[in-house]
C-alpha cells in the first residue's frame, strides 16, 4: 500500500538525517521525501510517500514517533487528503508546429509555460502523482531535456490538521 | 555565576549527582580535563581504551540504575566509543557520553582529530546534540540526562566543540526539562489493563515471559507479587534474569537458544502469554512461523514499538513495567477467584514433567574441568551474592544458565549486541559502584583479549574483581557452531598463541592462578575468592569440546529443542 505521512519536526540541525537515516537503517521505502520550515519557524513539515503492509507502516510511524525530534505525525491516507506534487519540465520546442502541440497539451493538463527560448520551454504542473505521472506520458512525442519533480505534499481534506 | 563552558558542564555533573566519570584526555577535551582538575565532586576514572570508559560506564548503570557518563576526546577517541555507546543501545541502558570536538569554525575542513561525531553515533544512540552556543550547554546537559534516563532509557552524546568549552556564560542548571517532543508515557491504559487481565485469568496453560525491561523499569517487586499471586510459570529472558528469584518454584529458568527445556516447551504450547519487558528478539523466539502457534499475546512494554514488531500481540499496553504491573495488582485482588485453578494445575503437571528431564544436567570426569561446574562452584563459593558480567560466547551462557540469580541487577552482560569484551570494563564499573561485594568477570580466552588493557585501570583503583577465564583454547561458541553445522571445519576459531595469563596478570600488578585438574579446581577457587582486597586472574583451563545444551538451532522452533547427547532417552522415558 502507497502511503502519504506528514511529520512536524523540530527545525533543528541534523533532523532530516535522523528520519533519513531510520528509513535505510531499517529497510523501509522511501518513494518521495520533502520537507520545509512551517509558518513556525521551531518547526519542519515533511511529507513522506512511502510503501509497505500495514505492519511496515506501522512500525514506521512508532519508529518516526520514537525520534526525539519529531513532534507530531499523521498518515494522511488514512482519511480524506489532498495530495499536490510541482514537476518542472524543459523540452525541445523549436519548430511551429511543435511549439503549437506543447502549448495544447500544457493547457489540456492546466500548466504553464514559465520559460520560453527560441528553442525550448519550461513547464510547470502540479496535480497529484497520477496527474504529474500522466502530463509526463503525454510529453512522449516531444523531446524532454530535463525533469525536476518536488516530491508530494499533502494535507488533510477538511477540519482535519496536523498541528502543535 | 560566570563559567566557562568546560567548567558549566562539570558543574551540571556535580548537580546531576553523578559520582564518576569514565574517560580518555585528548587535545579537544582538554579545558574539560582542566575544569575535571580543579574539583573534587565528580571522580574520574582513568580508562585505558576509550571502549573500555563506555563499558565500565554501562556495568556501572545496569548495577545501579543511574546513568553512566563517558568522557573522551574528539576523533579516535570517539570512535572507539562506538562499539560501547551500541552495545548499551541494544540494551536500553542509559548513559550520557560528552565527545570534545574540534574548534567550531574548523568543523567540517577535515581538521586534526576531527569525525563527524553525530552523525557516525546517530543509529545507535536513542539521541544526540551538538553544542552550537554556550549558552545552551547546560540545558543540553539536562535533556541528555532526562532523555537517557526516562522511558526507554538509551545512550545519548553530547557533542561539544573545544571553542564553546573556552567561552564564558552564566550558568543556570535547570530543575526540569519540557520538551514537546519527547513526552515517554509511563502509565498503562486502563481499559487495556482490564483486557489483559481477562485474557490472563482466563487461560488454561499460561506463561509469563519477562525481560530487561523489568531490570531496567525496577519492576521486580510487583512482578514477584503478581507471579506468587498467580502461581503461574513463568519464565525470562537472557537480560531480565533475576527479577523473578531463581528459586521461585514459579519459576522455569531462562528461555530461548539456550534456555531450559521446560521454559521453551511451556512457550511453544501456552494458550496465553504475558510479556513484561521482554521484545521478542531473535534468540528468545526462534523462529518466528513455528513461534507459540496457539498462544494469545499480552505485551507490556514502555517502547510502542517494541509491541508488534516480530509477533502480534492481542493486547498492547504502552507503559512503564512497573507502573503497569502495579496497576494490575490493584485489579487482580478481587478477580483471582476467575482463574480455571484445575486446568492450571493440570498445566503445572504437564510442565513438571518437562522439568523433570534437567536439561542443564552435565556429566564430568576426572581428567579435564568441565566449564559448567565451575560457574557451579562459584555460586556455591560466593552464595549467590556475586554481582556477575560476562563477556560472549559459551561462558556467558553457562554463566547464565548455572549462576541462579535472586536479585536484579546481580547479572551484567552484553545481550543485544553480544560484545567481546564488554565483561572486564563493565565489571570495573561495578566495582566502584559496590566497593564491598564480590565482583566477578566469568569470561573466555578469546574475550578477555578484546579489553584486557583495562586490568591497569583496576590497578589504578584498586578494584578487587575476580576474573575466571574458562579457558578452553577455542572461541568456544564459533567452534560448536562449526561442529554442528559446519561438519567439523573450525575456520579460524583456534586461539593459537595464547598469552601466560598468570604472567600477564602478575605484570599488571595482581595475582593470577591457574588450575587445570578437578581436583584442585575447589581449592584453587576459594583460595581466589579468599583474596578480597585483590584483583584475581583464575585461569581455568577446560576440556576444549564442551558445548552449550540445551540448544534450538537456527531455523527451529521452540518445540523442537535439542538436548544434550544421551538426554533424549530421559526425555522419552520421562515423557512416556
Amino acid at each position: 500500500m502507497r502511503r502519504i505521512i506528514s511529520v512536524l519536526l523540530e527545525n533543528e540541525a541534523g533532523a532530516l538525517s535522523r528520519v533519513a537515516g531510520l528509513f535505510s537503517a531499517r529497510g523501509y521505502n522511501i518513494e518521495s521525501l520533502t520537507v520545509a520550515p512551517t509558518d513556525d519557524p521551531s518547526l519542519s513539515r515533511m511529507t513522506i510517500v512511502t510503501r509497505g503492509t500495514d505492519n511496515v507502516i506501522e512500525q514506521i510511524t512508532k519508529q518516526l514517533n520514537k525520534l526525539v525530534d519529531v513532534v507530531k505525525l499523521i498518515d494522511l491516507t488514512e482519511g480524506q487528503h489532498i495530495e499536490r506534487e510541482l514537476m518542472l519540465v524543459k523540452v525541445v520546442a523549436s519548430g511551429g508546429e511543435q511549439r503549437e502541440e506543447v502549448k495544447r497539451l500544457v493547457d489540456i493538463f492546466r500548466g504553464r509555460i514559465i520559460d520560453v527560448t527560441d528553442s525550448t520551454y519550461t513547464l510547470e504542473m502540479t496535480g497529484n502523482g497520477d496527474k504529474v505521472d500522466a502530463f509526463l506520458q503525454s510529453l512522449a512525442q516531444v523531446e524532454v531535456i530535463e525533469v525536476v519533480r518536488s516530491g508530494v505534499s499533502g494535507i488533510g481534506r477538511g477540519k482535519r490538521a496536523l498541528s502543535v | 555565576m560566570q563559567l566557562t563552558g568546560a567548567d558549566i558542564a562539570i558543574r551540571c555533573l556535580q548537580d546531576e549527582g553523578i559520582d564518576f566519570i569514565f574517560g580518555y584526555p585528548g587535545g579537544a577535551a582538554l579545558h574539560i580535563y582542566d575544569a575535571l582538575y580543579k574539583q573534587d565532586k565528580v571522580k574520574h576514572i582513568l580508562v585505558r581504551h576509550e571502549q573500555g570508559a563506555t563499558h565500565a560506564a554501562d556495568g556501572y548503570a545496569r548495577a545501579t540504575g543511574k546513568p553512566g557518563v563517558v568522557l573522551v576526546t574528539s576523533g579516535p577517541g570517539v570512535t572507539n566509543t562506538v562499539t560501547g555507546i551500541a552495545t548499551a543501545y541494544m540494551d536500553s541502558i542509559p548513559m550520557v557520553v560528552l565527545t570534545a570536538q574540534v574548534p567550531s569554525h574548523l568543523i567540517g575542513d577535515d581538521a586534526f582529530q576531527e569525525v563527524d561525531t553525530v552523525g557516525i553515533t546517530r543509529p545507535c544512540v536513542k539521541h544526540n546534540f551538538l553544542v552550537s552556543d554556550v549558552t545552551k550547554l547546560a540545558e543540553t546537559m539536562k535533556k541528555a540526562f532526562y532523555i537517557a534516563s526516562s522511558g526507554r532509557p538509551g545512550p545519548v552524546v553530547v557533542d561539544i566543540p573545544k571553542d564553546i568549552t573556552a567561552q564564558v556564560a552564566e550558568y543556570h542548571y535547570p530543575e526540569l526539562v519540557d520538551m514537546r517532543s519527547y513526552q515517554p508515557r509511563t502509565r498503562g491504559h486502563t481499559r487495556q489493563i482490564s483486557r489483559g487481565l481477562d485474557l490472563l485469568l482466563g487461560a488454561k496453560r499460561p506463561i509469563i515471559y519477562t525481560g530487561g525491561g523489568v531490570i531496567l523499569g525496577n519492576a521486580e517487586a510487583p512482578l514477584r507479587k503478581l507471579v506468587d499471586m498467580l502461581n503461574y510459570p513463568s519464565t525470562s529472558t537472557l537480560m531480565g534474569l533475576g527479577a523473578i528469584p531463581a528459586s521461585n518454584p514459579n519459576f522455569l529458568g531462562m528461555l530461548g537458544m539456550h534456555g531450559t527445556y521446560e521454559s521453551n516447551m511451556a512457550m511453544h504450547d501456552c494458550d496465553v502469554m504475558f510479556a513484561v519487558g521482554a521484545r521478542f528478539d531473535d534468540r528468545v523466539t526462534g523462529e518466528l512461523s513455528r513461534f507459540a502457534p496457539n498462544a494469545r499475546i499480552i505485551q507490556i512494554d514502555i517502547d510502542p514499538s517494541s509491541i508488534g514488531k516480530n509477533v502480534s500481540v492481542e493486547v498492547p499496553i504502552v507503559g512503564d513495567c512497573d507502573m503497569v504491573l502495579s496497576q494490575m495488582l490493584e485489579q487482580l485482588q478481587g478477580r483471582l477467584n476467575e482463574i480455571d485453578r484445575s486446568a492450571i494445575d493440570q498445566w503445572w503437571e504437564q510442565v513438571n514433567s518437562w522439568k523433570s528431564i534437567d536439561s542443564l544436567a552435565y556429566k564430568t570426569n576426572d581428567d579435564s574441568i568441565v566449564p559448567q561446574l565451575v560457574v557451579e562452584r562459584i555460586l556455591e563459593i560466593t552464595e549467590g551474592e556475586a554481582y556477575v558480567t560476562s563477556d560472549v560466547g559459551q561462558h556467558q551462557m553457562w554463566a547464565a544458565q548455572y549462576y541462579t540469580f535472586e536479585k536484579p541487577r546481580r547479572w551484567i552482560n552484553s545481550g543485544g549486541l553480544g560484545t567481546m569484551g564488554f565483561g572486564l570494563p563493565a565489571a570495573l564499573g561495578v566495582q566502584l559502584a559496590f566497593p564491598e561485594e564480590t565482583v566477578i568477570c566469568i569470561t573466555g580466552d578469546a574475550s578477555i583479549q578484546m579489553c584486557i588493557q583495562e586490568l591497569s585501570t583496576c590497578l589504578q583503583y584498586g578494584l578487587p574483581v575476580k576474573i575466571i577465564n574458562l579457558n578452553n583454547q577455542y572461541m568456544g561458541m564459533v567452534r560448536q557452531w562449526q561442529e554442528f553445522f559446519y561438519d567439523r571445519r573450525y575456520s579460524h576459531s583456534y586461539m593459537d598463541a595464547l598469552p601466560d595469563f598468570v604472567k600477564l596478570t602478575e605484570s599488571y600488578g595482581h595475582v593470577g592462578m591457574r588450575v587445570d585438574k578437578p581436583k584442585d579446581l575447589n581449592e584453587t577457587l576459594e583460595e581466589a575468592f579468599a583474596l578480597k582486597d585483590r584483583l584475581v586472574f583464575v585461569d581455568v583451563i577446560t576440556d576444549p569440546m564442551v558445548n552449550v545444551y540445551p540448544m534450538i538451532a537456527a531455523g527451529k522452533g521452540h518445540h523442537e529443542m535439542e538436548l544434550a547427547p544421551g538426554q533424549e532417552e530421559v526425555q522419552e522415558r520421562e515423557l512416556a
